[in-house]
């Protein structure tokens, strides 16, 4: 894993892992908007890395981004605000979570849809009596024979 | 010389599949036991040749021979025999060899197993198995030979990936593929009762210890990939929804489904064409996921030996192999005659839910898989689908799966007593409330969805054990009588609980890691100390030391805990200079089910020495992990169910046969 990114980050990047989300050295004095930034922070992709968040990543864009998000969060920006910061230079590839767009109806609609239908299908099925096939020529008669084996004995 | 030995074994491979393909369906057609036999010659007799190729290939990685390209890329004489020997799979060329072993394994345990298969199902199912290890091993022979040699063999070898020097990465992979490729006998068997028009219980049954085998693997495949994650990525995740985990998952849903359902269709006769449907589906998502991993269309952090100029191959095979299964299906699957009726209300009705849940939960992951893909084809615009999306979609469909989950097995077959299963649930449903409740109230404050989590861990464990004391009518009867009853209980039924009561766990240990999860950062110098949850960390030097194929520096810390001084532990940090790579070697301390973790970090400079010490406490851990083998030995404990061992049809008739003739 830390491969794939090391190639990515250069030579040099393997000979100092960075630090990750949680370094002193980054944080916010703030504890809950250190809070939030760490939140927004696993909702924002490292554009570098293999499917990683910012939050796990050691490149050194992460930390880039950590700041960038750091210090609009320290502005007093909103959770939207800073996304739409990061959407507007990076594209919807930064965020982790695509948006609830037209774009992604397929995608956040499909699962539900699925499970909503098939549970309908089932529904209905269940509903409705099973047709039962008709009985042969064959078990005509011998209902019949049986019938009339039961009929008390006058 | 042995080298070039594997690779006549593996065109052997190649050839003696096609036979099996070509003998076995002759023998079919013409009703000859000549040929069938004949047929089921050549199954072991490619087992043995691509063995032969596999462990020629080992050869090739213990003895260093870097004449061989694939050596030479991926090994270093410095490299520990165990990873000279993991080198082998940890490679594109390598890995694709181990699959083709592992396909035409298969085959063979078909063939040597299958005495009491009927004369027409199997050499079908052993002509489908054939077809499809002609087409891995072509690919391997022709587009992927681990066997080629180097005009000028290099005097070293380029090392094995640093971070897959490690044990249990070692044996992950043999597992995984195990698990992946064990589908491929459920895929041909699926294909076999198409082709003869017959789905009934009796093919099901022949269908289960196979997709129960492969699922026990694939779990634990699964699970050793997860802990690898956890402790070499250095910060204790174990779930990323990353493509590559996806890929893996998606056939382990798949097989889930194709378990219940193959069940409903076993005792009941019912849902011939969606078990199936399932069957193929499980197969077809193995070799997605071989496609997704090895062709390198998706980004991930799991992705190791990726080829794109490959990958097209791999999908065509994926197309001949799944588009052939499921034109099959489209074709014969309107004849299958539907079996057994039954209520909504019934444990088929819950098998039906069961199934309705995970198909959802399947497609979800698949669509979150290939969506971004789809999405950039088609408008060019690059989107991200990670674990956010995740929670958000798969969540709830799992958490209603689980919910209805301890119902199923105290409903009755037919007609079930929904009122009844509720009432028998009252505990269950008591305990969890009342655990979930002091959760929100006392243990995290507010935290809404981990307290949804433990409650319906809790409910999974009790509801699971609620329908075993049950059937052991533990309570009514005297204690003595309850242990004979719940020692008498089939091994299926105990299996079945293990496996659920192993989801409950895993449930309660992924819920209570990430929602407790404690993190200290600090830089320290020799003697400081820093604290996470309960325990200090005392830091007492770092030194340096020298491993077989790496230098470290390795930092001890010391442990005090609540009950006074504990041990030292010492994380490290590895690096490789063939690679010239670095890697973090955590610590791990582990008390009780949780997790003391501890990862050294750089060292700062200017002023006095300093470390950056990252330690994390990760309560309840260890469930995680442990959940899911427990349902993996549930899985096995099913598989030793005197039911469905193998062959135990023919055994049962020769000896009906025999006392008749008596």
């Amino acid at each position: 894993m830390r491969l794939a990114r090391l190639i990515l980050a250069g030579a040099f990047a393997a000979l100092s892992l960075c630090a990750a989300s949680n370094d002193p050295a980054e944080r916010l004095p703030d504890p809950a908007k250190e809070a939030r930034a760490r939140a927004l922070f696993k909702e924002v992709r490292c554009l570098v890395c293999q499917n990683e968040s910012i939050d796990d990543s050691e490149a050194d864009l992460a930390e880039d981004l950590r700041k960038v998000v750091r210090q609009q969060v320290a502005e007093g920006r909103s959770d939207v605000e800073v996304k739409r910061y990061l959407t507007d230079r990076y594209g919807e590839f930064v965020l982790l979570k695509p948006s609830f767009s037209l774009g992604n109806a397929v995608l956040w609609l499909t699962p539900f849809v699925l499970v909503l239908g098939g549970g309908a299908i089932l529904v209905v099925r269940a509903r409705r009596p099973e047709p039962t096939a008709p009985l042969s020529p064959d078990e005509e008669k011998r209902l019949a024979a049986l019938a009339k084996a039961d009929e008390p004995v006058a | 010389m042995i080298a070039e030995l594997g690779a006549f074994a593996l065109l052997l491979a190649f050839v003696l599949s096609l036979a099996q393909f070509g003998l076995s369906a002759a023998g079919r057609i013409r009703r000859d036991a000549g040929l069938r036999g004949a047929g089921e010659g050549a199954s072991v007799g490619a087992f043995i040749a691509s063995a032969t190729a596999f462990f020629a290939l080992m050869y090739a990685f213990v003895t260093s021979d870097f004449s061989v390209s694939n050596v030479a890329a991926n090994s270093h004489s410095d490299q520990p025999l165990l990873y000279r020997v993991a080198a082998t799979w940890g490679s594109h060329e390598g890995s694709m060899l181990l699959w083709c072993m592992a396909l035409s394994g298969f085959g063979m345990a078909v063939a040597v197993f299958g005495k009491g298969l009927p004369t027409t199902l199997k050499p079908l199912v052993l002509a489908s198995q054939g077809a499809l290890g002609g087409l891995f091993m072509a690919y391997t022979a022709f587009a992927s030979n681990p066997f080629v040699r180097l005009a000028t063999p290099p005097v070293e070898g380029a090392a094995l990936n640093p971070i897959l020097q490690d044990p249990f990465m070692a044996i992950h992979p043999p597992f995984l593929y195990t698990g992946y490729v064990g589908f491929s006998v459920v895929f041909s068997f699926a294909v076999a009762a198409l082709i003869e028009g017959r789905v009934d219980a009796a093919w099901a049954r022949w269908v289960r210890p196979w997709t129960l085998a492969a699922w026990s693997f694939l779990t634990v495949g699964i699970t050793l990939g997860s802990f690898w994650a956890y402790y070499e990525l250095g910060w204790g995740g174990w779930w990323f929804w990353d493509p590559v985990e996806n890929a893996s998952f998606m056939p382990w849903l798949a097989g889930t489904a194709l378990l219940h359902s193959a069940i409903v269709t076993e005792k009941r006769g019912a849902l011939p064409g969606w078990t199936v449907f399932l069957a193929l589906t499980a197969f077809t998502f193995s070799m997605l996921g071989a496609f997704l991993v090895r062709s390198g269309v998706l980004t991930s952090v799991h992705a190791f030996a990726v080829d794109p100029t490959r990958g097209v191959l791999l999908l065509t095979i994926l197309g001949i192999a799944a588009g052939s299964g499921f034109a099959l299906f489209a074709w014969r699957a309107p004849s299958l005659k539907a079996g057994g009726l039954f209520a909504p209300i019934s444990r088929e009705g819950a098998l039906v839910v069961n199934n309705l849940f995970l198909a959802g939960a399947l497609a979800t992951v698949a669509l979150g898989t290939l969506y971004p893909l789809i999405r950039q084809a088609m408008t060019g615009e690059a989107i991200s689908v990670g674990a956010p999306f995740f929670a958000l979609t798969f969540g709830p469909l799992m958490a209603l799966c689980l919910l209805v989950l301890p119902f199923g097995p105290l409903l009755s077959w037919k007609r079930g007593d929904l009122l009844g299963a509720a009432q028998r649930l009252f505990v269950a449903a008591g305990a969890s409330l009342l655990v979930g409740l002091a959760w929100l109230l006392v243990v995290q404050p507010g935290k809404g969805f981990s307290a949804i989590g433990v409650v319906l861990g809790i409910w999974l464990v009790v509801g699971s054990l609620t329908e075993l004391f049950v059937r052991a009518r533990v309570g009514v009867v005297g204690s003595g009588e309850a242990w004979r009853r719940l020692t008498n209980l089939p091994r299926g039924t105990w299996g079945m609980t293990l496996a659920h009561i192993g989801l409950g766990v895993f449930v309660l240990g992924a819920v209570v890691e990430t929602s407790g999860r404690i993190e200290a950062a600090q830089a320290l110098t020799v003697g400081q100390s820093l604290q996470v949850g309960a325990y200090t960390l005392t830091l007492k030097g770092v030194e340096a030391v020298q491993g077989p194929n790496y230098t470290a520096d390795r930092g001890t810390l010391l442990v005090t805990g609540p009950h006074g001084p504990g041990g030292a532990m010492t994380p490290e940090r590895r690096f490789y200079p063939v690679n010239r790579q670095a890697t973090s070697q955590v610590a791990i301390d582990a008390k009780g089910p949780s997790d003391l973790y501890v990862v050294l970090g750089e060292q700062r400079t200017g002023g006095q020495p300093s470390w950056l010490i990252r330690a994390y406490w990760n309560p309840w851990a260890r469930l995680i992990f442990g959940g899911p083998l427990l349902m993996a030995l549930g899985g096995l404990i099913s598989l030793s169910d005197r039911r469905l061992r193998i062959a135990a049809g023919a055994r049962a008739r020769a000896r009906l046969a025999g006392e008749v003739a008596a």
